[in-house]
């Protein structure tokens, strides 16, 4: 237990010193206050385009917008910031590879597959941090301005995206313990998103796929109960436990 | 007892045969010199025998234990120090070396007062900048303090001196050999004088196998003579003995150089006497660990 400790205190040590964890901090408070920001300035930007729009022949009349304006944009821009995080953290593996700064620990008799949970722990650490503050930032605001009472199933559909995150990161380390640079990380676990999305496109498949987890509007406009997303919750989190698992043992026969 | 021993060690990469068979063992309280051209596989062998390249065949084990590929418990025995090492450049010397001692399972005041001690050893005790910092020499010396952490039973260098100049070179070799009295060293190297210097064994690695093992006298002994120098009183004399003896080499004016056993020297010292030449010497020539290596790598 003890080197495992050792091990995340050196990977915490290492988010802070790099200045990672500031950037992370920065990104997620910025896209949390962007979010009431956005609905807020909404219809002062309709009333500055309304003579081009009116051009166009539609109409602007009054613009309302409230907590649930805030909130589509939180479940819009999220997707932004997890690419970021994925970007910064794509290298987390790989770095160590191509420097040898591995090669020391682990000829020290440390367990290869400890540097695998201590650095998915610090991940999911840091995304539950950085999704936390973000999610609160934009509650605060909202629920100053508006009432978050007009989003139905609001912290369901949090969780929910949340776990989306949770498994793209679980994709992230498999792909780090199978590749060697971060460009091929970053582009394979896109990749698997991008396959889950397509696949999700498909109504017969798209209860299972992870992918829906994103697609959160339903939930919040209450068209959507949250046993619809069950299947999808099981197999994400199921999945993401695999990955984990199969990128030990990946590790384990890695020729450092 | 022998701390180290391969037997048979066999690695290729895509094709080409890096490792062909490779037999080693190192005995304990050696300081060992494993000596090899650039790219013989020096580097291949201590990765194989630290569990990090899954070797094609053969068996290493250290302290009688079975070196396995990825699950390295025989690391516990082992301190390393790679050609270059690289360390997590954010750090102080003591937070890295707390970091080494706590996944290496010592006990926390145990980290505290070792690392301290062979931060003065290493003569890095005042140092209290982030790795970043540091120069090559600097990086080299926090390695081998790193590798001494845990008390190994052996200690791996892999050429600990290519990269320095003669003061970080004569550091680090004295470290090295004060490091004998608490363990076995094996290092390799390029630098035969390195050898020469602090070395009590030394094997030579020669197109993927050993090409020669044994303690340094016995290395030397493996050729009792290079040849003979002759030097003559004037160059006509020498002219002569050229005519005479054809595979002299003439390395000066006056002084010859041959290849050969006693009886050859015989042969030219009866030919000199008999034509009443003047000598002005006649030496044996030295073997070195260079002409050894020349002749094993050529």
């Amino acid at each position: 237990m003890k080197p495992l400790t050792a091990f995340v205190k050196k990977e915490c040590l290492e988010t802070v010193r790099t200045g990672k964890l500031v950037i992370l901090l920065m990104l997620f408070a910025l896209f949390g206050i962007m979010n009431p920001a956005i609905a807020k300035l909404t219809p002062r930007l309709m009333e500055m385009m309304s003579d081009t729009i009116a051009e166009s022949g539609l109409i602007v009349t009054d613009v309302q917008v409230d907590a649930m304006t805030s909130w589509t944009q939180f479940f819009k821009n999220i997707p932004i910031a997890l690419i970021v995080f994925v970007l910064i953290f794509s290298d987390i593996f790989t770095k160590e590879y191509k420097s040898g700064t591995l090669l020391l620990v682990l000829t020290k008799g440390l367990s290869r597959y400890k540097v695998v949970l201590a650095k998915t722990l610090l991940l999911l650490l840091l995304w539950t941090l950085g999704y936390g503050l973000c999610f609160a930032v934009t509650y605060g605001y909202n629920a100053y301005f508006w009432d978050n009472g007009v989003a139905d199933n609001l912290f369901f559909s949090a969780a929910v995206w949340w776990l989306f995150g949770i498994w793209v990161i679980c994709l992230a380390v498999l792909f780090s313990s199978l590749l060697r640079n971060n460009t091929g990380v970053s582009l394979c676990t896109g990749g698997t998103v991008l396959l889950a999305y397509l696949l999700s496109m498909i109504p017969k498949v798209k209860g299972y796929s992870p992918a829906m987890l994103m697609d959160t509007n339903a939930l919040l406009n209450g068209a959507e109960v949250p046993d619809a997303y069950m299947k999808a919750i099981v197999i994400a989190a199921v999945s993401g436990v695999v990955c984990i698992a199969v990128s030990i043992p990946v590790m384990n026969k890695k020729q450092l | 007892m022998d701390v180290l021993e391969i037997q048979n060690l066999k690695k290729s990469f895509g094709g080409k045969e890096v490792l062909c068979g490779v037999d080693l063992s190192v005995p304990e309280h050696s300081v060992f010199g494993f000596i090899g051209k650039n790219g013989s596989g020096k580097t291949t062998t201590m990765k194989a025998v630290l569990g990090l390249l899954r070797p094609d065949s053969g068996r290493i084990s250290v302290m009688g234990e079975k070196v396995r590929f990825g699950q390295t418990e025989t690391n516990r025995y082992i301190g390393y120090l790679p050609d270059v090492p690289e360390f997590y450049s954010y750090m102080t010397p003591i937070e890295y070396l707390t970091l080494c001692g706590e996944v290496g399972g010592l006990e926390k005041s145990d980290i505290a007062a070792r690392s301290k001690e062979l931060l003065e050893l290493v003569g890095l005790g005042r140092e209290r900048r982030r790795i970043k910092s540091f120069s090559r020499g600097m990086k080299q010396r926090l390695g081998i303090a790193q590798a001494l952490l845990n008390r190994p039973r052996l200690l791996i260098c892999d050429e600990p001196t290519s990269a320095l100049d003669p003061a970080g070179r004569k550091e680090i070799l004295d470290i090295l050999l004060a490091a004998r009295e608490q363990t076995t060293v094996l290092f390799s190297t390029h630098i035969l004088s390195d050898v020469e210097r602090i070395c009590t064994e030394a094997a030579f690695l020669n197109n993927g196998k050993i090409a020669m093992q044994g303690t340094i006298a016995q290395l030397r002994s493996k050729r009792s003579s290079d040849g003979f120098i002759i030097e003559t009183e004037h160059k006509a004399a020498a002219d002569t003995l050229v005519k005479a003896f054809g595979d002299l080499q003439r390395t000066e004016q006056n002084a010859l150089v041959f290849q050969g056993g006693e009886d050859r020297l015989y042969a030219v010292m009866r030919y000199i006497a008999e034509n009443r030449m003047s000598v002005q010497r006649i030496e044996r020539i030295e073997p070195t660990l260079e002409s050894l290596f020349l002749e094993v790598t050529r």
